[in-house]
């Protein structure tokens, strides 16, 4: 609260720019009636306490809230799917909250009892952004509950996907017990073990040494049949589908090792490998946790449904009666709220309809739609209520249809990875080097010497190194990654990112940001008094590029117009202070006043002569110029929207001549396009997208990537997400990847060296378990630290470590 | 010497208990969300004595 004049240009809820003055209370200035709302209730309640942890800690409230939005939630059949229990007194509900972000979110959803009294406790849950409620529904309903949530700025997140997963998402916690389960038998036989490495033989006491050696055998069980279990399953995954991965040496070297060690201990030959096989397997399960530490609050797998509300307010009789969306029919009435998505193909029957496309078709413009005509599922009215009637239900619509394309049945197909390969290679050495060794004593007439050989050849050269490698180097390239708010699904990406040739972009949405566009004046100097005229006659249209220039000009007082006429798609007239004015399209003036075509132009004509022109062109994201001068030099390029070609110019510079650009382009020639792309042509296909236009495209290249506005969760199904303020470093990232492929070979290499030491005692079959034991956790230490610091290097080198914090 | 063995045999139990505590900590759900508590530990007592109160109102 020290910078003053901070607070008197930001929103003191949200921290957006404040961009007129009339908004506030006390002294504190608001962006918007939304925010100013969220701030007044919490004043009311006494909890400001929010504001002073974080200065500006809420989500931008920029939408009129209806009164009846969540009337829905009074019905019992949805309640039953969304309460996962329930007694005579009190309910439990958890709710998915996407704007969860600091701790004060933390704070204030933990203290939402003093909004709503029903409300018994709260408890938030900030890595999955949930929050469990647990409230008696004699005092509150659902409702009021959604209602207090939503009022305070947390929207909750409601859909047609999450319903039916019952209590929220549930983690995975296997890897833990298995985890802490190998770790505890390895400490401890290690411990077993370590009398053995400095007492020479004879020494120890016979009772002793059995003991110690049984209590080894037992502790090595769990490790083997519990805690190793990923290990057989995953090689044996791959032997059935005729497949050799790097999971099946490292299994084959675990189970000789084990086998051999029983062997030497029944037979009181020897102490057994048991202490280095249940350290690998400790080492190994951390190095899987440390790269499947994937995020758990976003979902890579959205569907249409995820996008769609869970319920529509459908008329009957004159009675609004909420229906859930799949029990809505053809001619039913519905009824839509501004800033909610339309779920279904319904022709508009009453209210003044201004429907966002862009995220279904990716056409930038807000289209405006007439009573009788058909609005396509997907569309988001922006203001007003409206009125449909159904045409197609859900299931059926235009929008959805695309989610019967084969590509979203399609299982994935196995990826064989280089390492993979590697491990393979790998694998074929060791076996012929075992084999020789064994071969060359037998010769000599050793057959205990050849088993000794054999068997330790197999032991130490098990790949584990490189699984090592490979597992903590990606592990830690997804957390530099997440730090820089790019989330891959899985490490596999990873790989498959330094290996792409060509990209594909969307425009919409991905370069260009969503929300705003660009409005530049080109003409004659024109006074204070001609501007407010032609705001003046804007102001009578609702066409979208009317109201984006009106909305340019910023003007307030409005003239008199008489004679106002709109011709449909060509501009609008009407005489305003005795002068006649003509806004619109250049056949509709009959001129131009600048003669280059780019963005969208309204021409303004004032007594017949043309005095200027506003062009309304597309925002582009913030470093777009730069990643595209990048990512030019490396791969090629191509651009292929749904919307119209007015920045066909520009695109074409900014990529190029050689690159292909189309427009026009729907969701399914998209998918081709990348199909195309990659059977033709052999490409490997990164696609970057972000509407639901682009999921078939995303779902059919190599790899997709979603691009999402801050705050926003809602990304089309793809292999990775990237937050829209980063969308420059897009290149960065791929080298960075490419690099990391690179640390993975140079520390397997450099690890191999302890490999080869091992062998060198192991084909003169006098491998002890002294050896083995040291070199088992220098080898990994070793790579652990190689890889963390590599990394890190590379990390510094490519400038994406400042932005830890 | 023998003692050694029943050394060991406490010392395994001692770090066995250790186990069942990292398991029962794991069941519990303590590594499901590790950035909550974080945040959670910094809040004045502020809260917890609202969330009594409502307990002794119920």
């Amino acid at each position: 609260m020290s910078n003053s004049k901070a607070i008197s240009t930001l929103c003191y809820h949200c921290g957006n720019e404040v961009n007129s003055n009339n908004i506030s209370s006390g002294n504190k200035v608001f962006c918007c009636n939304g925010c100013k709302m969220v701030y007044e209730i919490l004043q009311s309640k006494d909890l400001c306490n929010y504001y002073d942890m974080n200065q500006r800690p809420g989500v931008v409230q920029d939408k009129s809230k209806q009164s009846n939005k969540y009337s829905f939630l009074d019905n019992t059949e949805i309640q039953q799917k969304l309460i996962h229990f329930s007694n005579n007194e009190n309910s439990q509900v958890t709710f998915y909250l996407p704007q969860i972000h600091c701790s004060s979110c933390l704070w204030l959803l933990e203290n939402i009892h003093k909004v709503n009294e029903g409300i018994v406790s709260s408890r938030v849950n900030f890595t999955k952004k949930e929050v469990f409620i647990v409230f008696n529904h004699q005092q509150t309903t659902l409702r009021s509950v959604v209602e207090s949530l939503d009022g305070i700025g947390y929207e909750p997140y409601l859909s047609l996907n999450e319903i039916g997963k019952k209590g929220g998402s549930k983690t995975d916690r296997t890897r833990w017990y298995k985890i802490g389960i190998s770790g505890f038998c390895f400490a401890n036989i290690m411990m077993m073990s370590l009398a053995d490495y400095f007492v020479s033989e004879n020494v120890i006491d016979y009772k002793i040494e059995l003991f110690f050696k049984s209590i080894s055998l037992l502790l090595s069980l769990p490790v083997l049949f519990y805690s190793a279990t990923e290990f057989f399953t995953s090689a044996w995954y791959g032997l059935k589908n005729k497949y050799l991965n790097i999971d099946f040496p490292v299994a084959m070297a675990l189970v000789i090792t084990f086998l051999r060690s029983f062997y030497e201990i029944v037979n009181g030959a020897g102490n057994g490998y048991l202490d280095s096989m249940s350290g690998i397997v400790f080492f190994m399960l951390i190095g899987r946790w440390l790269q499947s530490r994937t995020y758990q609050t976003i979902s890579f797998d959205r569907d249409y449904k995820s996008f769609f509300p869970i319920a529509l307010n459908v008329i009957k009789e004159g009675v609004i009666i909420p229906t859930e969306i799949s029990k809505v029919t053809a001619n039913d009435v519905i009824q839509v709220y501004s800033n909610e998505i339309i779920p279904v193909d319904a022709i508009l029957s009453k209210g003044y309809a201004r429907i966002d496309y862009s995220f279904v078709s990716g056409e930038s413009l807000p289209i405006q739609v007439e009573i009788g005509e058909l609005i396509y599922a997907g569309g988001k009215q922006l203001d007003g209520l409206l009125e449909l009637v159904v045409v197609k239900e859900v299931s059926q619509s235009y929008l959805t249809n695309l989610w019967n394309n084969p590509v979203f049945n399609k299982k994935q197909p196995l990826r064989h990875s280089a390492y993979d390969t590697i491990g393979k290679y790998f694998t074929y050495a060791v076996l012929a080097i075992g084999f020789i060794a064994g071969m060359y004593w037998l010769e000599l007439g050793e057959t205990k010497l050849m088993w000794n050989a054999i068997t330790t050849v197999l032991i130490v050269a098990c790949p584990c190194a490189l699984l090592l490698s490979q597992n903590y180097t990606n592990g830690n390239i997804l957390r530099i990654f997440g730090l820089n708010k790019f989330y891959l699904r899985s490490p596999e990406i990873i790989e498959r990112l330094s290996q792409i040739n060509h990209i594909v972009l969307d425009k919409t949405g991905t370069l260009t940001q969503t929300k705003g566009s660009n409005v530049k004046y080109l003409g004659k100097v024109i006074d204070q008094t001609t501007q407010s005229d032609i705001a003046s006659l804007l102001k009578q249209s609702s066409h979208p590029a009317s109201k984006l220039v009106s909305e340019f000009l910023n003007l307030h007082n409005v003239s008199d117009v008489n004679n106002f006429k709109e011709t449909e798609g060509q501009g609008i007239e009407g005489w305003v202070n005795e002068k006649h004015i003509k806004i619109g399209s250049p056949v509709f003036i009959g001129g131009e006043y600048y003669q280059e075509k780019q963005g969208t132009k309204l021409i303004v004509s004032i007594d017949g002569n043309i005095i200027g022109e506003y062009i309304i062109s597309n925002k582009y994201r913030f470093g777009v110029s730069r990643l595209i001068q990048s990512l030019k030099k490396k791969y090629t390029l191509s651009l292929i929207s749904g919307d119209n070609d007015t920045e066909l110019t520009h695109i074409q510079e900014l990529l190029g001549k050689e690159s292909d650009v189309f427009f026009n382009q729907s969701p399914q020639q998209k998918l081709d396009y990348v199909q195309e792309l990659q059977s033709a042509h052999h490409l490997n296909v990164m696609m970057i997208g972000d509407g639901l236009n682009d999921s078939g495209a995303l779902k059919q290249s190599d790899i997709g990537i979603a691009v999402a506005d801050t705050g926003n969760n809602f990304t089309p199904s793809s292999d990775g997400v990237i937050d829209s303020s980063k969308l420059a470093n897009l290149n960065t990232f791929i080298q960075f990847a490419i690099a990391g492929k690179k640390i993975i070979l140079i520390t397997f290499s450099i690890s191999a060296i302890y490999n080869i030491i091992g062998l060198y005692f192991a084909v003169q079959g006098i491998l002890s378990p002294v050896v083995a034991a040291i070199l088992m956790p220098c080898s990994s230490i070793t790579i652990i630290a190689l890889t963390y610091g590599l990394t890190e290097w590379l990390s510094k080198y490519y400038h994406l470590e400042e932005i830890t914090k | 010497m023998s003692v050694i063995i029943i050394l060991l045999i406490v010392s395994l139990l001692i770090a066995g208990g250790f186990l069942m505590g990292f398991l029962w900590s794991v069941k519990d759900g303590q590594f499901d969300d590790q950035k909550s508590p974080a945040h959670r530990i910094l809040f004045d007592n502020e809260l917890k004595i609202n969330q009594s109160n409502i307990k002794n109102t119920k």
